[in-house]
């Protein structure tokens, strides 16, 4: 049995395994951090969150300062997903975020069925369905065919 | 003499001591029994007998709705008449608690965290004001409070409390509670982040009467009058809230007309001892384990430093605890502190909003749930420092348990909600206050606070600008009505800034930006508390990226309304564009951080700030390519974000996408990101460092061990390292003595040189 534990990450429960969702690489044992089996580069944060105005000028730019925070990045060494985006000052070490007690997820899933993309998501609000918006070329693409 | 004696004797003395204390107690303070608990109180017999005698679940639900009912009446009725610019737009909220002072029912709409926070007062008023000859509880009685050391989270939330009889017999409390703005704090608009000392913040009333026989009691309402600057605001909300629990009196009254009052008492204490257990009931389907967050608020409002405030929230069974040791130690001369009961106030609500909205809104669904934090830390902060703006401390804390909270929920079968990125917790709004057009001292600020971005969903995209943190159904205002009253225009309103989104496969909802400018008054100014301008105080989800940071930015120096007038087309409206091109000649342009304190603006000069992002969900090259385009559609993204951060390739033009190109693009993304990652006990040994950098302020724990503390090092006072059992308050210089002491250093240095030059 596979239970999701995030979006991009699944514990094998039969192998005590973190597994990549998207590529099945097997990320490391499920009863340390999956951290250890990815990828990481930390990087300077006004790559993701640009200076909006005009860095020259100001100090206070819309991105991020890098003396103060870095982000970590984890990558799945099998298909490259970015599977954690982790704010830390620089230094600071890695979180373990998750640790969760496997001999107990195995009880609790001994009954359970896999969970659909659906049920992974949470359910809509009352009278509120799924509406997926796409852009308008796409609309007119769909109402014309 | 033997030592029983001796004993004796000492017993003998001790009681004395303890009468003499007990006869002559100097001042009743928060009393910590009260404070430090928020597990419902226990039954009662009078509950008993009347659960005994009604205990059909159809009849107590059936009561329960109609008291809901009664309690969603009084919220219309308080949002209404209330004159509070808090009120106008739902940061309000009405309850019926129970006799010993649990919150049974809350209003749907409003900010839940007022009402679970306001049993607190209530049990100090039945623990010391009950039997005190000199004060006393009885019908047509009223209490005024706001306090946050007694209960709620800062003093510009004013409560009134009245009980209700039946047949001379308590049988509830009815509450009501806004957000009144002006409390007379050192600054105008009740969120003083100039306040150094709980002296500066103005009004802190421990509970006490102001009512009887269902009257103000003018004396009282005339002294509080007197201490704000707002004094026809004070008296109409007092007011209003009176009425409002009058109403719930009614109500609660008509249903033990109808029902009997057994069933009423059985009702309201069914309700809290069910949702405790369903509470306890959906905990056990949460996998075991622990989940850990770091989020930095990078701020104490008047200066810029990295506070730490994490959480390891451990599930076991059916009990949830949420561990912040290891956050960030108290500022004593700073405002950014929480109570402890405030913080759990704020978790409560994350629970009731966030995780189980269809559950009763009541008290009891945080019962089960336990919270630890060292003493004097900034969650749970000591009697005598400042905590005007708590939220500064508090709302990182409700992020960090958000984001925890996700990732216990993803693989859990059953859930309430969607599985969601952080909602952008900050309040970028504008504190405003001065002479009114109408030649009317006042002081408040805009409902903007509302138009918080949502986070990005495990299915869909956050929604733009849609609710606070703290309240649902509230409301961000309109400014023209706004404009009857107080004298100054937003220029630029509600307008969604390009690349102001936190980026993911889906992206955070996005917030807009505000351009204010006094227009018609002589004497007018502005104030802004927000934290997040170094470092985003809002993360992504499951590799979503954060909220970007947000500066204040100010045009000073020149009256932008003359030149709307001479050369309107040198205006540009938009933040951006104002800055990048610096549009109005010999005008002074500056960015900030966004703890503004009280500054006057003259006519026509700008203040511009930009309401935050949600939290990025999932990664960015997973996001359906159409989305990046239909964002670009809705010049939300730049085309620069849709190629550097989404990797789509398109033709600009024409925004046709090119499909092989894109998967292609990011196929090679992916493949550089394999080339840069290194794996990670090599990153680890280069990465981990063994204590803060030595340049950077920072306040709290570093790595795992929490139980040392560290506190600066900033503006020449050196890094102290403390053990969190035995925290010391951090005491901040003056920002002004700082700014002196650099131009001094400048000063020397130019000295030094001429001299040098000179010789």
């Amino acid at each position: 049995m596979k239970v999701p534990m995030t979006e991009y990450l699944e514990i094998d429960l039969d192998r005590e395994l973190w597994m990549c969702r998207v590529c099945n690489h097997e990320v490391g044992p499920a009863r340390q951090s999956y951290k250890e089996g990815l990828l990481v580069h930390a990087r300077d944060p006004r790559e993701i969150h640009k200076p909006i105005l005009n860095p020259e000028w100001y100090e206070f730019t819309f991105a991020p300062d890098p003396k103060w925070v870095q982000i970590l990045e984890y990558y799945c060494p099998g298909c490259g997903t970015l599977v954690e985006a982790e704010y830390l000052p620089p230094g600071h070490p890695p979180v373990v975020d998750m640790e969760f007690d496997i001999d107990a997820l195995k009880r609790q899933w001994a009954g359970r069925k896999p969970l659909t993309e659906a049920e992974l998501a949470g359910p809509d609000m009352a009278g509120l369905s799924h509406q997926h918006s796409h852009s308008r070329k796409q609309k007119a693409h769909k109402h014309g065919s | 003499m033997g030592k029983s004696e001796n004993l004796d004797e000492h017993n003998r003395e001790q009681e004395l001591i303890s009468q003499f204390l007990a006869d002559n107690v100097l001042f009743l303070g928060p009393d910590p029994e009260i404070m430090e608990h928020h597990d419902i109180a226990p039954r009662t017999e009078t509950e008993d007998r009347a659960m005994a005698k009604e205990s059909d679940p159809a009849v107590l639900t059936l009561v329960r709705d109609r008291l809901q009912a009664g309690c969603n009446e009084t919220f219309e009725m308080l949002e209404q008449m209330g004159a509070a610019e808090g009120a106008k737009w739902g940061d309000l909220i009405t309850g019926i608690f129970t006799p010993s002072g649990d919150l049974a029912i809350a209003s749907t709409g409003g900010v839940l965290l007022f009402a679970s926070l306001v049993h607190h007062p209530i049990k100090f008023i039945n623990k010391y004001w009950a039997n005190e000859p000199t004060v006393g509880i009885k019908e047509g009685d009223g209490f005024i409070h706001n306090d946050a050391r007694y209960g709620n989270i800062h003093n510009t939330d004013q409560s009134l409390i009245v009980p209700i009889y039946h047949e001379g017999k308590m049988v509830a409390w009815a509450g009501a509670t806004v957000h009144e703005g002006e409390n007379g704090a050192i600054e105008p608009g009740g969120m003083p982040s100039a306040a150094e000392q709980v002296y500066d913040e103005g009004l802190k009333m421990s509970p006490f009467k102001v009512v009887e026989n269902y009257e103000l009691k003018k004396d009282l309402v005339t002294y509080l009058q007197n201490s704000v600057r707002s004094p026809k605001l004070q008296y109409e909300d007092m007011k209003v809230k009176l009425f409002v629990c009058r109403r719930l009196e009614q109500r609660v009254k008509a249903a033990i007309a109808e029902f009997g009052v057994e069933t009423v008492v059985s009702s309201l204490r069914r309700g809290l001892e069910d949702s405790k257990t369903e509470v306890k009931r959906r905990l056990t389907e949460w996998p075991e384990g622990t989940v850990r967050t770091v989020i930095m608020a990078d701020g104490t409002l008047r200066e810029n430093c990295l506070i730490k405030i994490q959480v390891s929230m451990e599930k076991k069974g059916d009990e949830l605890i949420l561990d912040f040791r290891g956050s960030s130690p108290e500022f004593a001369n700073r405002c950014n502190n929480t109570v402890l009961s405030s913080l759990k106030g704020m978790l409560c609500q994350l629970f009731l909003m966030f995780v189980w909205p269809d559950l009763p809104r009541n008290q009891a669904v945080f019962a089960p749930i336990r919270v630890i934090c060292d003493k004097k830390s900034a969650l749970h902060s000591s009697y005598l420092t400042p905590n005007a703006e708590s939220m500064m401390t508090f709302f990182p804390a409700f992020t960090a348990a958000q984001l925890c909270v996700a990732k216990f929920l993803y693989g859990c079968p059953s859930k309430y909600t969607k599985v969601i990125a952080p909602w952008h917790n900050m309040i970028r709004t504008f504190i405003w206050g001065g002479l009114t057009q109408h030649n009317e001292m006042v002081g408040n600020l805009c409902a903007d606070l509302n138009g918080m971005g949502g986070g990005a969903r495990a299915d869909r995209d956050g929604e733009h600008s849609v609710a606070p943190i703290f309240a649902s159904m509230a409301d961000t205002g309109e400014q023209e009505l706004n404009e009857e009253d107080v004298p100054f225009l937003q220029i630029v309103s509600k307008k969604l800034m390009r690349d102001n989104q936190a980026f993911g496969k889906y992206r955070g909802g996005q917030g807009y930006e505000m351009i204010a400018s006094n227009l018609k008054s002589s004497m007018w100014g502005f104030m802004v508390c927000c934290i997040g301008s170094k470092v985003s105080c809002t993360p992504g989800l499951f590799g979503g990226y954060s909220s970007p940071t947000y500066p204040l930015c100010k045009v000073k120096g020149v009256d932008t309304f003359e030149i709307m007038k001479s050369d309107p087309k040198k205006w540009e409206f938009s933040i951006v564009d104002i800055m990048n091109k610096k549009p109005f000649e010999g005008a002074k342009y500056t960015a900030h951080h966004m703890g503004l304190q009280f500054e006057l603006c003259n006519r026509g000069e700008l203040y511009m700030i930009m309401q935050g992002s949600g939290g990025g969900y999932g990664d960015v090259l997973d996001r359906d390519p159409d989305l990046v385009i239909k964002d670009l559609e809705e010049d939300l993204i730049s085309h620069e974000t849709a190629r550097r951060i989404y990797h789509v390739v398109y033709n600009p033009e024409t925004l046709v996408m090119d499909v092989e190109a894109t998967k292609k693009a990011r196929d090679a993304e992916r493949a550089a990101r394999k080339k840069r990652g290194v794996p990670f006990k090599q990153f680890v040994k280069q990465w981990n460092k063994p204590e803060p950098p030595a340049d950077v302020p920072y306040y709290g724990s570093w790595g795992t061990d929490s139980t040392k503390i560290y506190a600066g090092p900033f503006a020449g006072i050196p890094r102290k390292v403390m053990s969190s059992d035995a925290i010391e308050s951090i005491f901040m210089p003056n920002p002004r003595d700082v700014r002196i002491a650099e131009l001094e250093a400048k000063l020397r240095e130019c000295e030094g040189r001429v001299a040098k030059a000179g010789k």
